[in-house]
């Protein structure tokens, strides 16, 4: 009995032991790490995740990011309950006049958005222009066989079936990209319909998500919609060019949309709000959009703040090869130097955090 | 539930105050513009949980009566099983089945053949493609089938054997004996089990968005797609970046909460209706 008690009391000694000194031994390790929280849009976050991980393994900051959408992202944002946001629409004059003090939007990659269609006995890469995409999103060109669409496209049979349009049922960050691009090249989209996160669609089948949109597409013979690039891609979907400002018919991918980031370079204004469609250049692909992470110009918290500058810093240089393996286009050159000088401007109590 | 009504009715004001009782009778759903009207999405909702139960309730009854009154005992225990299993079996994975079979279904077969057969009444009109209304509403059926069948076996089992006895003993067949003794004594019980998947039907979210193709319309045609307050707002909500966008969603969850209340109310005077019935009859 006696032996027994010996026991039990130095097990529980041992017990209590046991998280003292794993405590000691962490707080001796390393000053305290910094945990960086952010939430926002869905579209980036398998990147985001991958750079948390290698980021914490690299230089031990932690970064919690929460997929919630970009409204939620955007909301959290304002409410200051964050350390960045992010999102894949650019916050509107109204939601930053709401978050008060100076808001950076930071591109963090871009993402394409290209036209998906089923058309039994027709592959891949027909040919689209703008004006016929709005058209056909307008229920204007309503036949697979209309005049617009076969003059585009001399070598293709195309049927006298009925289009099946297919859109985004939830709102999105392809949406705004898509509807921008629509904006962009039809008057009338514009003022019909216009362009934000989720619209008034005329015509046409609605699907949740990326996902919904291919299911109803890959289910739906004679039917066309939009998804992003890299969904496109990974689910060996059949998708068309698209007619950029230089006349030139091109196909979607991740080198053919940096480039338009470069051609878009003198648009792109200095709060870098602004879709990347219908830019300039040649080899570019016309539809395609920043996703962006969000922060304060004015710091709170000088601790955390340099580990938020430091990040993206990273972000935007190392941590960009990350980003064509998981099919988000990287940021072109010319742009990169331009955030440098923008990160540089982050300061907290009055001081720069980036040397 | 007081509480519920609060948070929503307060988080909803901008858009109550903005569009009123318009809200309930205007059918503009544009989020750019922000002018925002429910009624697509109460007629959808209304229409596919009816449609849902004018499909469930004769055919889980059915089951229900077969399984209380005529299955042999040994083959009773494993029906209920595989009929319980289906209301255990996720909201989404009926979505995807939806879209991966009924879908195609009913766009190649059953769409065809009711347009070929009743294309006269405005109810099948238009191309079948599969998405739409008629299939969320089947799809709706499927899911609430189980509750019927659970909750009518049970009330059915609950009908004391004297009641069997004394309908036989009369000479009444089998199905007269269900009919006369067994149904009424369990009416109660069996609108009690309806208003249960009533109230499912129309809360539901994942399975219907993904089959119903989320159009806010009002089409006389149950082959075109519609759109449900539940669908609406789980799809819109992540998304929705301005105030009075976000009020007009949570708005419409107060008009859907509105909504089961009322059909709930209503299940229970008729049950409470019903039950004195009952007392008569008992009587």
């Amino acid at each position: 009995m006696r032996n027994m008690r010996k026991a039990w009391i130095s097990l529980v000694l041992v017990a209590l032991a046991v998280p003292l000194l794993v405590g000691s031994i962490s707080t001796s390790h390393a000053q305290a790490p910094v945990t960086l929280n952010g939430a926002g849009a869905t579209f980036p976050y398998p990147l985001y995740s991958k750079w948390s991980q290698v980021y914490a393994a690299e230089k031990g900051v932690r970064i919690n990011y929460q997929s919630i959408g970009s409204g939620g992202g955007i909301r959290q944002f304002i409410a200051k309950t964050v350390d960045f946001g992010a999102s894949d629409g650019p916050m509107t004059d109204e939601q930053i006049r709401q978050a008060g003090g100076r808001v950076l939007h930071i591109p963090m990659v871009a993402g394409a958005v290209v036209p998906v269609y089923n058309i039994p006995g027709v592959g891949p890469g027909l040919n689209f222009t703008g004006d016929v995409l709005a058209d056909i999103f307008l229920g204007k060109i309503t036949k697979w066989n209309d005049p617009r669409l076969a003059k585009l496209n001399p070598n293709v049979k195309l049927p006298s079936a009925d289009i099946v349009v297919v859109h985004r049922s939830d709102g999105s960050g392809t949406t705004a990209i898509w509807a921008n691009y629509l904006s962009k090249v039809s008057a009338e989209w514009k003022s019909k319909v216009g362009e934000g996160t989720s619209v008034n669609w005329p015509t046409g089948l609605g699907g949740k998500g990326n996902e919904g949109v291919a299911g109803l597409v890959r289910q739906t013979p004679n039917s066309l919609g939009y998804v992003e690039l890299a969904y496109a891609v990974t689910n060996k979907m059949t998708f068309g060019k698209v007619r950029n400002k230089a006349g030139q018919f091109i196909q979607a991918s991740l080198s053919t949309t940096t480039r338009a980031m470069e051609g878009a370079l003198k648009a792109i204004p200095e709060d870098y709000r602004i879709f990347i469609t219908d830019p300039e250049g040649r080899d570019v692909y016309p539809i395609a959009g920043f996703t962006w992470i969000l922060i304060y110009g004015e710091q709170p918290d000088p601790v955390k703040g340099k580990a938020l500058v430091e990040f993206l810093w990273w972000a935007t240089h190392d941590g960009q090869k990350y980003a064509p393996p998981l099919l988000y286009a990287p940021l072109s050159k010319g742009l990169v130097q331009r955030i440098e000088k923008t990160l540089k401007t982050v300061t907290s109590r009055g001081e720069p955090l980036l040397p | 539930m007081g509480a519920i009504l609060v948070a929503l009715t307060s988080a909803a004001w901008p858009a109550i105050r903005q569009f009123g009782l318009a809200f309930f009778v205007t059918s503009t759903w544009d989020p750019v513009a922000l002018k925002f009207g429910a009624l697509p999405f109460i007629y959808g909702t209304l229409v596919s949980s009816a449609l849902a139960l004018a499909l469930a309730v004769p055919l889980g009854l059915g089951v229900a009566i077969f399984l209380s009154e005529m299955v042999p005992d040994w083959l009773r225990a494993p029906i209920r099983f595989l009929v319980e299993l289906l209301a255990a079996i996720p909201s989404v994975v009926y979505g995807l089945w939806g879209i991966f079979v009924l879908v195609p279904w009913v766009r190649t077969a059953l769409g065809p053949f009711l347009k070929a057969h009743l294309g006269f009444l405005p109810l099948f009109t238009g191309p079948p493609i599969g998405i739409g209304m008629l299939t969320a509403g089947l799809i709706l059926a499927i899911m609430i089938i189980p509750f019927i069948v659970a909750v009518g076996t049970e009330v059915m089992r609950a009908v004391p054997n004297t009641q069997r006895e004394a309908a036989i003993a009369l000479g009444a067949t089998r199905w007269e004996t269900t009919r006369t003794a067994i149904l009424p004594y369990a009416r109660s019980g069996i609108i009690g089990a309806i208003f249960l998947a009533l109230a499912r039907a129309l809360g539901e979210t994942m399975a219907v968005t993904m089959v119903i193709g989320n159009v806010p319309q009002i089409k006389a045609s149950l082959l075109a797609p519609a759109h449900t307050i539940p669908a609406v707002i789980a799809n819109e909500f992540t998304e929705a970046t301005t105030d009075l966008y976000l009020a007009a969603l949570l708005y419409a969850g107060l008009v859907l909460f509105v909504v089961t209340l009322v059909v709930n109310i209503l299940a229970r005077l008729l049950v409470t209706r019903v039950a004195r019935g009952v007392e008569a009859i008992r009587e």
